[in-house]
């Protein structure tokens, strides 16, 4: 048998085709998009977008900007994580931001004050019952256990009824809303004990984001949990094949991705100091642009963590440059849609271009 | 060889809805023995392979695997008593590199933390360097995806798997159907090699030549019923033809061994 140095296989193996890692791609175009809108400001407010043009602050860059940047990408972006994983291994959430008004509601309503100015809390939900001026444990373990029901549900009907992701998450969406509502009456909710206050004070949501996010980057790159979420998402019927329990790894996926929308609705309702019905809508639009513009395929199998923190810095650029420029908020909407799309383009693209080289 | 029966199968049928994809089979493998399994497109080759592997759960019939009665709920279950497949379409995962596909459902772990345990790369690596080496594929970078691999390097991929971890009995069903001259002499030495290291084999093919150069048994499958198993050496490519096609005789002449 003739052998070769390059291997066996019609086509010489070439080792160009071990394409440059699609987050390379991602940070260079966050990089492009802070310098537009750098060279924008200049030519069309006179202002610099990222450096620091006040005398009386110190450092180079603005400060406040980019902690802005970060603080408002942050929350969304802890939903993100949990919407990457999902999306790596072949499925969909739809249903996160829903699952933050919920799960906001319901902890809330553990986490709050016996005496507002020495009257009753006028907001109380379980001031007849005595549940008051908890320990923040409760709120804590309420809200999660809430995420990870939710997760539950979706994980156990995508894995065994064999209905698509999409409908599945589109259900608990509408649901998780409903029961955010009913909770109080379309009431907000209010007046939180001080140590639930501080778990979304300052720059903790950023904190809590980038720990989640280191957590599930060494997660997804280095256990068996991850290398199932790519294999899954790339070949299920190999996956099934090879002897992963499919089913168990998606139950388990979809009720991390739940575990931390209630991660997120607790920093986000601890940060406003209230919980309202509202909360969190599109929070899942968001959150899946961001892992899709960072290079997560839509279509299962390849994304990171790491470009999804890219894809939020990108998502956090474009929102406060487009306030700084001083364009109006309803713009701001359509054009965040067209984003979403134009990434999901991206993404259709590069895989007609892998699948004809 | 022994005359140790490793696989038998008593009245294996399956249907799916109305269609009669495998009828009846009665099926038998001697440890050791290298057999082949032949037929027309929709025979039921692959059918009776998905039923005997635990890929799916036969509509009626019995399996007995190596001395005893066997039920194979998945595909890991008839892994674990040592047969491996190389199943038709490909069972890799395009986006994983050579060692995680190798080693997919059995990962080299440093401790068991559950699910998420920590995956042992570097020992994966080296084993994936070996199962290579002793099958005599050569893949020059481990650590790039499947995805951007040819057929024969994927299908190649996907037979060393099987053939290092088999340990009772190796399934190939068409592993040479893509593959070019020089990548199907591989794939066969491969299967010569399972032949001394005396691992039984099933082997599905439509390349008659191949099947008469490698193995000792064929059985013939029609329209979902074992129409026949002839020794290798007592029969001819004209006999095994008529009676794949279902035609007694008149066809020998043109019939070719593709
Ligand atoms: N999942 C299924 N559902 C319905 N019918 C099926 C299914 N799988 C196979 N069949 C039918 O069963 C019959 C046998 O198919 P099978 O794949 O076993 O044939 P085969 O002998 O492997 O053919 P080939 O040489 O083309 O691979 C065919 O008629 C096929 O259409
Ligand atoms: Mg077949």
């Amino acid at each position: 048998m003739a052998e070769t140095s390059r291997g066996i296989g019609g086509l010489a193996f070439d080792a160009s085709k071990r394409a440059r890692p699609p987050e390379l791609n991602v940070l260079i175009a966050l990089i492009a998009i802070v310098a537009a809108f750098e060279l924008l400001g200049r030519l069309l407010i006179g202002d610099s977008f990222l450096f620091n043009t006040r005398d009386n602050v110190d450092g180079i860059f603005n400060q406040q900007r980019l902690e802005i940047i970060i603080l408002q990408v942050s929350i969304v972006g802890i939903i993100a994580i949990g919407v990457t994983q999902v999306i790596i291994s072949g499925g969909i959430d739809l249903s996160s931001g829903s699952v933050v008004g919920a799960t906001a509601m319901i902890s809330m309503s553990f986490a709050q004050v016996a005496l507002v100015n020495g009257q009753p809390n006028p907001k109380g939900v379980f001031l007849e019952q005595g549940w008051v001026d908890l320990p923040v444990i409760v709120p804590v373990l309420v809200g999660l256990a809430c995420g990870l029901v939710a997760g539950l549900i979706n994980g156990a009907l995508v894995a065994y009824t064999k209905i698509p992701p999409f409908i599945a998450t589109l259900g608990m969406m509408v649901t998780a809303r409903g029961v955010a509502r009913w909770w109080s009456k379309g009431q907000p909710i209010s007046f939180p004990t001080e140590s639930f206050a501080a778990i979304g004070k300052g720059l903790m949501p950023v904190v809590i984001f980038v720990t989640l996010a280191v957590l599930f980057m060494v997660i997804l790159r280095y256990t068996r949990y991850g290398k199932y979420c790519y294999a899954i998402g790339s070949n299920e019927q190999a996956a099934r094949i090879s002897g992963i329990n499919v089913e168990h790894h998606k139950i388990l996926v979809y009720s991390i991705a739940g575990v931390l929308a209630a991660v997120a609705a607790l920093v986000l309702s601890s940060k406003n100091l209230t919980a309202q019905a509202g909360m969190g809508v599109m929070y899942e639009l968001d959150a899946i642009a961001m892992a899709v513009i960072g290079g997560t395929s839509l279509s299962g199998g390849r994304g990171s963590i790491v470009g999804t923190m890219l894809g939020a810095l990108i998502f956090g650029v474009i929102i406060s440059g487009f306030t700084f420029l001083r364009i109006d908020a309803y713009y701001q909407e359509m054009i965040k849609g067209v984003i979403i799309v134009a990434a999901v383009v991206l993404d259709v693209y590069r895989q007609r271009v892998r699948s004809r080289g | 060889m022994t005359e140790k029966i490793i696989l038998r199968t008593e009245g294996l049928t399956k249907h799916y809805g109305g269609v009669k994809a495998l009828e009846d089979a009665d099926f038998e493998l001697r440890d050791g023995e290298h057999v082949a399994i032949v037929g027309d497109n929709g025979a039921g080759k692959s059918t009776f392979v998905r039923q005997i592997t635990g890929v799916e759960s036969p509509t009626s019939g019995k399996i007995h695997f190596d001395g005893r009665e066997v039920e194979f709920k998945s595909p890991l279950d008839s892994r674990d008593v040592g047969i491996e497949t190389v199943f038709q379409n490909l069972a890799l995962a395009d986006d994983l590199d050579v060692p995680s596909n190798l080693f997919l459902g059995r990962e080299k772990i440093y401790f068991n933390l559950g699910p998420f345990s920590f995956l042992n790369e570097r020992l994966m690596h080296t084993r994936a360097l070996e199962a290579l080496k002793t099958t005599g594929v050569k893949i020059p970078d481990l650590k790039s995806k499947i995805r951007y691999m040819s057929g024969g390097q994927r299908q190649c991929v996907a037979i060393s798997r099987a053939a290092s971890f088999a340990s009772k009995l190796i399934i190939m069903d068409e592993p040479t159907a893509a593959l070019g001259v020089q990548e199907t002499a591989q794939v066969e030495n491969i299967i010569r090699t399972l032949k001394q290291r005396g691992i039984p084999l099933i082997l599905i093919s439509h390349n008659l030549r191949q099947v008469f150069d490698l193995v000792d048994r064929i059985w013939v499958f029609r329209r979902g019923r074992i129409v026949g198993v002839v020794d290798k050496d007592k029969t001819t490519g004209n006999e095994i033809v008529a009676m794949i096609t279902g035609v007694k005789s008149g066809v020998g002449d043109e019939a070719t061994f593709a």
